[in-house]
């Protein structure tokens, strides 16, 4: 799997202190422990798709993010960990603006996209959303067919210029959805009254329909059971091949299956970025260490 | 004991039981060990004490009122001797308010016939009679209820089911309340309707294009002759109706969607309940504002560019009711699309969608079974609407399309035709039964062509 992921350089963040902290014997480490802006690992690559640096955002008058910094590959799977309320989900949505729709959020620091500030008053936050599509943790497919659920983007963007162009989109989407089989008999049903692990693939067709470049997933498979969430880890794989995938996900054992790099967030910190295995072998950061032992969180 | 005191004593004697039934509720338990070993908690023995008081006591109590008048009137016309009794219903009407009028020192007794002061003192005694005994019966009802209730208070029996039944029916009738108000105001209309097509044919009323309801008083009377085609006040009904929807459908829907998708919420909070006062206006003010400021610059505007208007229009009349009727499908159509979930905006925004496609894609079709609701509702309103009409369109029955000119509404000819002095079974009183009744069926088609588009378009979402 690490393979795949030959840009990540073992360089250290800024500032990274020291490697083997006296280990702790608490419960639950407290947040002095956390120095701001410090990120054990390798958080930066040679050839970021996102360059993020000290990136802040608050809620109101509370910071919910603060000062992260990180790269995120082309072409890699990288997954957030971390306890409820850590940030994570926060932290993937500056990723496409949608916390645009949130009044008090603000977001401050450089998120660049290809270079390319993407919190730029003057940018365009459709086509950023058409570059960095997004998959939610409840699956929320249109009250529309299946059909009209898939050609909702590529209409949007127009992607098609004839009907038989289109057609195409929604076959070919649904097929990397893994979802081809299973409903191209009856596109025109309402995607509502799918199972919820139909509905999520149906989500991760609609967006993929669009041709982005990134796939954003917060929490895909949390409101699916054990099969479904085979399916989608299975089609996260191969969509793995051709689009930057980062992922939010509650489950560790998910982390270690599907991505490349793991990010592990606490407490609106970025504690620690590594490769998958070492993560979850020999974590550096002896707080990284006592989540996926499951000691807190 | 009048029933304006007697309500009161009834409700009293509820909470004595439901005091009692409580305290007695709690020392029964405490022998068992606590209000655990009860099959319901205390207050459910209370309660029930309370209800089994009121409820028949209450029922008793409107019964009384409703059939004690008839019942003693009958007695007392009975009572009458031979020579006196009334002949027809007119003389018997006559003659009952003739007698309680005495009764009441309304009239001067020696101004009237013998049997009529003897009546009086009968209809005197047996008010006073029905007076007490009802008074007794009553409380004796009510506290019976109670003293059942309370000695029901034991461990064994389960109070909260008789309560919760007791709940159930109560919710039952008062929903029944609604509907059978309904059935009583369509059949009486129907009867009325069935007399009036006794007297006008009815493919006359249906297909007439002539309205002019006079009937002779006299057989020689000029111009005594009526015509009641219902065809131009519907017309007109239609025209301001179309308008008022016009103006309230595409600006309310609007503001609706400013309101939810873009308005801060400090700006909603401030917005939403001034565009819901438009709605509290009483509408004679919408009236003369829409006969002396709307109506008058119609016509001028219509005159600087070379068209004739009439000084009372449809177009005046239909702006200012569409203005009025904005609140019901902003409002309305706002908390539908609130309701909307979130998951489905973000879904859309995800996707490149800007808010305005959103809005058109996503949200309007899963909302529009409550915008339909609100058009339904500010359609029921325009159709209804009466004051502003007879104040700023006229009274003049034209069939027209022409907004310009001045058009009367089927409400305005119902009010013109009940006001007034009347004789109640001449065709021109019943004619407004009539109307009432096809406006009842032409509401009623609309809701249903309404019910269909709203199954046909709308996205059900959840």
């Amino acid at each position: 799997m690490n393979t795949m992921n030959p840009t990540v350089t073992s360089e250290t963040g800024a500032g990274v202190v020291e490697d083997k902290v006296a280990p702790v014997k608490e419960e639950r480490p407290a947040e002095a422990e956390l120095e701001e802006g410090v990120t054990v690992g390798t958080p930066y690559s040679d050839d970021p798709k996102f360059k993020l640096r000290n990136v802040e955002v608050f809620y109101g008058e509370s910071r919910a993010i603060k000062n992260i910094s990180l790269d995120i590959a082309r072409n890699e799977v990288i997954a957030f960990i971390g306890p409820s309320g850590c940030g994570k989900s926060t932290f993937l949505r500056c990723l496409n603006r949608m916390n645009d729709s949130i009044d008090i959020c603000k977001v401050k620091g450089s998120l660049q996209l290809d270079d390319n500030d993407i919190y730029d008053p003057s940018r365009d936050v459709v086509e950023l959303r058409a570059r960095v599509g997004m998959v939610f943790q409840k699956p929320n497919p249109f009250p529309k067919s299946i059909y009209d659920n898939v050609a909702y983007g590529p209409r949007i963007h127009g992607l098609a210029n004839r009907k038989s162009d289109l057609d195409d989109i929604v076959e070919n989407s649904l097929r990397k959805a893994g979802l081809w089989n299973e409903v191209k008999d009856r596109l025109d049903a309402t995607a509502t009254g799918m199972s919820g692990g139909q509905q999520q693939r149906l989500c991760i067709a609609r967006t993929i329909a669009v041709s982005p470049e990134v796939v954003l997933m917060d929490e895909p498979c949390s409101a699916l059971d054990p099969i479904a969430t085979a399916k989608v880890e299975e089609l996260i794989a191969e969509l793995s091949e051709s689009y930057t995938i980062v992922i939010v996900t509650h489950s560790m054992q998910q982390a270690a299956r599907v991505s490349h790099r793991t990010a592990y967030f606490h407490l609106g910190h970025l504690v620690e970025v590594n490769e998958t295995n070492k993560v979850f072998t020999s974590p550096e950061h002896n707080m990284t260490e006592s989540y996926i032992t499951g000691r807190f969180g | 004991m009048q029933t304006a005191n007697l309500l009161p004593l009834v409700l009293v004697i509820a909470v004595v039981a439901y005091a009692l039934a409580y305290t007695r509720s709690r020392s029964v338990a405490e022998p068992l060990g606590g209000i655990r070993n009860l099959k319901a908690l205390p207050f459910y023995y209370a309660a029930r004490a309370a209800l089994w008081c009121a409820i028949p006591a209450l029922i008793l109590l409107g019964a009384w009122a409703a059939f004690e008048g008839k019942v003693i009137q009958n007695m007392v016309v009975s009572s009458l001797p031979a020579e006196v009794a009334p002949q027809s219903p007119g003389e018997a009407s006559l003659i009952v308010s003739q007698i309680s009028n005495v009764a009441e020192g309304k009239l001067d007794p020696t101004r009237v016939p013998e049997a009529v002061l003897g009546a009086a003192d009968l209809l005197q005694n047996l008010r006073a009679e029905s007076s007490n005994f009802k008074t007794t019966l009553v409380i004796l009802i009510a506290v019976l209820g109670s003293a059942f209730a309370w000695t029901r208070v034991q461990p064994h029996i389960n109070a909260r089911e008789n309560v919760e039944r007791t709940l159930r029916w109560l919710f039952f009738a008062c929903a029944a309340v609604a509907i059978l108000t309904t059935v009583g105001i369509v059949l009486s209309v129907i009867f009325e309707t069935v007399r009036f097509f006794g007297k006008v044919p009815i493919t006359e009323f249906l297909f007439g294009t002539s309205w002019s309801p006079q009937t002779a008083l006299r057989a020689d009377q000029v111009g005594s002759d009526g015509a009641f085609g219902m065809i131009p006040l519907f017309t007109g009904t239609l025209l301001i109706s179309a308008i008022a929807l016009l103006v309230a459908v595409p600006v309310g829907l609007m503001s609706a969607i400013y309101l939810s998708e873009y308005a801060s919420k400090r700006g909603r909070a401030i917005i939403k309940p001034l565009l819901e006062m438009l709605a509290g206006v009483p509408t004679v003010v919408y009236g003369f504002f829409a006969a002396l400021t709307v109506a008058p610059f119609i016509a001028g505007v219509a005159d600087m560019i070379g068209l004739n208007a009439s000084v009372q229009s449809a177009l005046a009349a239909g702006l200012v009711m569409g203005v009025m009727i904005i609140p019901f499908v902003s409002s309305l159509s706002d908390d539908v699309i609130n309701a909307v979930p979130q998951n489905l905006r973000d879904g859309s925004l995800a996707l490149g969608a800007t808010q305005a496609e959103t809005m058109k894609n996503v949200i309007f079709p899963a909302a529009l079974p409550g915008i339909m609701g609100g058009i339904m509702l500010a359609a029921s309103r325009a159709i209804g609407e009466t004051m502003i009409v007879v104040m700023a369109a006229g009274l003049a029955a034209n069939l027209t399309a022409n907004p310009l000119d001045s058009v009367t509404t089927v409400t305005v000819q119902i009010v013109t035709l009940l006001t007034g002095d009347q004789e109640f079974d001449s065709a021109k009183t019943l004619a407004a039964f009539a109307l009432g009744m096809m406006l009842f069926i032409v509401t009623l088609i609309l809701n249903i062509i309404a019910l269909h588009v709203v199954r046909k378009y709308r996205e059900q979402y959840d």
